[in-house]
């Protein structure tokens, strides 16, 4: 009993960390500029695909392959913004719905074209994978290494926020748009950079997620469902409410599935519902 | 109640609700189908129901400013009820499409207590969240529902005792016709009224709703339960002309199938969800050999288009190109 | 002595650190005509949220007549005749002038709820919404949409839409607020022209304005009521002197 249950939680914080990665950078740029990215988990998508394309084509190692699909869905989200986000920023919620779920409905038909619709698979090196002993359990190695990974990225996020210049920039964005553009901060190019950084740590987890959660063309929405959920519990524009609501979420999408395999994905609905309703800014929203 | 000649004011609030010639020339039209395309009925019936649907979704999202992500609850509601009723052995196609209707009406009614509270993100979430609920009930439920192989069984009695739905869709479209009219009117007369008005208000401002002595929530919850009915007499329709009911009625793929239909007709504009559904189910019936894939990339670029260029939809490009004087609401 | 139209008990709201209204108590007769003054920040607006339900009170009570309001909701406190304009134009900017008093008066009747019968058949509503109209020289430009109208009228309009709910009290915050001096006389001659039987309390910058309409004057500054008194008292009052024009006091 006991054991089942550390292993539902350490699953399930394993899942919970990845649904941060995959969500923090919508979390924070919908609670900066009100903007509903629902192609959000395109960019994550991408990142996945960029990950299995140069592990499986091109043999390069896993660790590698990771900066590279940071990059690359950050900088392709930027093309994105330039071109299209920029001209939707004071438009209602529903334009920004649509225009975004039109590039998700694109990027998902795209992905099906130049992959198909099988699922992928990225070649891990052997030291990540297997278990390791601890305490008398076996842990998944991988499942280590994503929890430290995104403890570490969670680390390094908060202290840029709290610590650098460009994180107070970014809070000030969040917290009063009109004041901080009042102040003198180039909100703008604050946002930009945001998304960017955003839409890259999607691509992380993207290419993290696959060997977890697999990867397929319908990525862009399957995972869209539950990163809308968590920022929506979680609060807009918090890093730490992402990451309770994700840590949250995933434990109980794991303990759903282990203890009430017949309930499917019913109980996370069901808890984001009964949570919107207790707390509809979130756990840690403002507004 | 003023009684002898209507003052002016008045007379201009008429004026602008009257019938226009040319939405009775529409209506006339639609019966065009029955001598010129006869071999299209069915689809024809299956675009009228698509009509009714988007006219449900139009009254809450163009007309009082909700955005639902998960407004197929009510349609695969609807036609699940009138699926089992048929089932087990009522097959009266116009008390099941009643009782189908009150059905969904109930289940909007119940979900509306909740919505009615919400705005922005929380809104649509919750909208969405409750469509997922739904399907992935139905989808446990296959002892009910017939699961992933849909409800086997299904039934039809002749409509009005005369006219059997056969394959050839004449009693079909006859039936999805009569029924999308009847609730035009209906919408028409609601969007008209100071209910339809108060609506607007909520849409184009709602904080000063309160300020004016307005219960916002009440009008929500009032026409979110209507929408529902509608929504649930589209699902209906469907499963009596077509006796079959399957998972996907409710499914994410309908809610959004819906939404983009709507945006293309042109939202707040009545007309605009059975503009949008012609439009799509006559270019999907064209397109119908593509892989599906293939059908939403161009959906997909068709809604970024739609959004970036025409905003307001087919409807509303037609109407920037009518002089100011002839528009409606 | 007949009960106040509006008064209020220690009044008290933070945000945090932040003091926006501090022990704030007063009483407003019926039939006066008060004005509301204080710079930037005094939380002069804040007091209307406070007092029309916008916000919520961390302490204090809030009083319509004898009846004490201060858990009603806003629509509720409209009902019983307790209304305020907007600083800013909070209009329906696709609402002609006529359909959006019309709702207004439609909502106070009760009738805004029915949906089986047709707009234009409500002529009581409609003649009542067009008399407002015409009684804030609306009357010609009613028919287009809110957005056209020019600033000043939608002013007007904000005030329209406040008259349609007949009101016992009417707060309006700095009703001409963006309309060039020429203009705001005519429109606080409207103001003035008002009924005996409201109450108004408004917020303004103007004081030749203030000194013209106000019979009280209450100043706040720094979310506290610093002194009430007749104009001549206000004038001069040395603290009043200081808080304008000395370097003191911050928004």
């Amino acid at each position: 009993m006991i054991a089942s249950a550390v292993g539902v939680l350490f699953d399930g914080f394993a899942y919970g960390m990845l649904l941060f990665l995959l969500s923090v950078g919508l979390s924070v740029t919908l609670g900066m500029m009100n903007f509903v990215n629902l192609a959000h988990c395109s960019f994550a998508m991408l990142g996945g695909y960029v990950a299995v394309t140069l592990t499986n084509e091109f043999r390069w190692p896993f660790l590698a392959t990771l900066p590279l699909a940071f990059l690359t869905a950050a900088l392709v989200s930027v093309a994105f913004e330039r071109v299209l986000y920029k001209r939707l920023y004071g438009a209602s919620d529903l334009e920004q719905c649509l225009l975004t779920i039109g590039i998700v409905f694109v990027s998902v038909a795209a992905a099906a074209y130049v992959f198909g619709t099988v699922q992928q698979s990225v070649a891990l090196p052997s030291y990540l994978r297997g278990t390791v002993a601890i305490a008398h359990r076996s842990f998944g190695v991988y499942r280590l290494f994503l929890i430290g990974v995104s403890l570490l990225i969670t680390v390094a996020l908060v202290a840029a926020l709290e610590y650098t210049r460009f994180g107070a920039q970014v809070r000030a964005a969040v917290d009063n748009q009109r004041m901080a553009r009042g102040l003198g901060i180039d909100v703008g190019r604050v946002f930009a950079i945001t998304f960017a950084l955003g839409s890259g740590l999607a691509g992380l987890g993207g290419a993290l997620a696959v060997e977890i959660v697999g990867l397929d063309h319908a990525f862009a929405f399957t995972y869209l469902v539950y990163v809308l959920i968590v920022v929506a519990v979680g609060g807009l524009g918090s890093i730490g409410g992402s990451f309770a609501a994700a840590t949250v979420l995933g434990i109980s999408d794991m303990a759903g599935k282990y203890y009430f395999p017949e309930l499917g994905a019913f109980l996370i609905y069901f808890v984001m519902i009964t949570l919107l309703m207790w707390r509809p800014a979130g756990l840690f929203g403002r507004r | 109640m003023t009684s002898g000649a209507a003052s002016e004011p008045q007379r201009y609030l008429e004026a602008r609700i009257r019938w226009q010639p040319l939405e009775i020339a529409f209506w006339l039209a639609s019966l065009l189908p029955f001598w010129l395309t006869p071999s299209y009925l069915v689809l024809a019936s299956q675009i009228a129901i698509t009509a009714l649907f988007a006219l449900s979704l139009d009254l809450i999202l163009g007309y009082a400013g909700i955005v639902s992500l998960g407004h197929a609850a009510y349609f695969g509601f609807g036609s699940y009820t009138a699926g089992l009723l048929a089932k087990w052995g009522w097959g009266e196609p116009i008390t099941g499409l009643a009782i189908a209707g009150v059905a969904a009406g109930l289940l909007g009614f119940l979900t509306s207590i909740i919505i009615a509270r919400f705005r922005h993100l929380a809104l649509i979430m919750i909208t969405l969240g409750f469509g997922l609920l739904l399907a992935e009930a139905a989808n446990s439920a296959s002892w009910l529902t017939g699961g992933a192989d849909g409800l086997q069984g299904v039934r039809m009695w002749q409509l009005l005792g005369l006219f059997p739905f056969d394959l050839y869709g004449r009693a079909a479209y006859a039936y999805s016709l009569c029924v999308l009219l009847l609730m035009f009117l209906l919408s028409r007369r609601l969007i008209n009224s100071p209910f339809g008005l108060a609506l607007r208000g909520i849409r184009e401002r709602a904080i000063r709703m309160p300020a004016i002595g307005a219960h916002s929530p009440a009008h929500i919850r009032k026409i979110y339960t209507i929408a529902a009915v509608m929504a649930g007499i589209a699902g209906a329709l469907l499963a009596q002309t077509t006796e079959t009911v399957s998972l996907d009625t409710l499914g994410f793929q309908r809610s959004a199938d819906v939404l983009v239909i709507l945006i293309l007709g042109g939202t707040g504009r009545l007309y605009g969800g059975i503009v949008g559904a012609i439009v799509y189910m006559v270019a999907r019936d064209q397109f119908s050999g593509i892989n599906p894939q293939y059908w939403y990339f161009w959906i997909g670029l068709l809604l970024i288009a739609v959004v970036m260029f025409l905003p307001n939809g087919i409807l509303g490009g037609l109407a920037r190109l009518i002089p100011r004087r002839w528009r409606s609401v | 002595m007949s009960t106040p139209a509006l008064s209020t008990r220690g009044l008290d709201k933070s945000f945090g650190s932040l003091v926006v209204a501090k022990d704030i108590a007063f009483e407003l007769p019926r039939g006066e005509r008060y004005a509301l003054i204080g710079p930037n920040g005094a939380g002069k607006t804040t007091l209307i949220n406070l007092m029309t339900g916008m916000l919520k009170p961390d302490r204090g009570q809030i009083f319509l007549g004898p009846d004490e309001i201060t858990s009603l909701p806003p629509a509720q406190r409209v009902r019983r005749g307790l209304v305020r304009t907007f600083q800013i134009n909070t209009l329906f900017p696709h609402l002609n002038a006529l359909e959006a008093v019309t709702l207004a008066v439609c909502e106070r009747l009760g009738c805004a709820g029915q949906w089986w019968r047709k707009l234009p058949s409500y002529g009581e509503a409609i003649e009542e919404a067009y008399a407002i109209l015409l009684s804030l020289q609306l009357g010609s430009n009613c028919y287009r949409q809110t957005h056209e109208l020019a600033y000043g009228q939608q002013r007007l309009l904000e005030i329209a839409l406040a008259l349609a709910t007949n009101p016992k009290v009417l707060l309006l915050d700095e009703p001409a607020a963006g309309v060039p001096q020429a203009e705001s006389a005519e429109l606080f001659s409207v103001i003035a022209g008002l009924s005996e039987t409201i109450t108004v309390l408004f917020i303004e910058h103007d004081m030749n304005v203030v000194f013209r309409f106000a019979r009280r004057i209450i100043v706040m500054v720094g979310g506290r009521i610093l002194l009430q008194g007749t104009p001549q008292e206000i004038a001069a009052d040395k603290r009043v002197r200081e808080v304008y024009l000395g370097a003191r006091q911050h928004a």
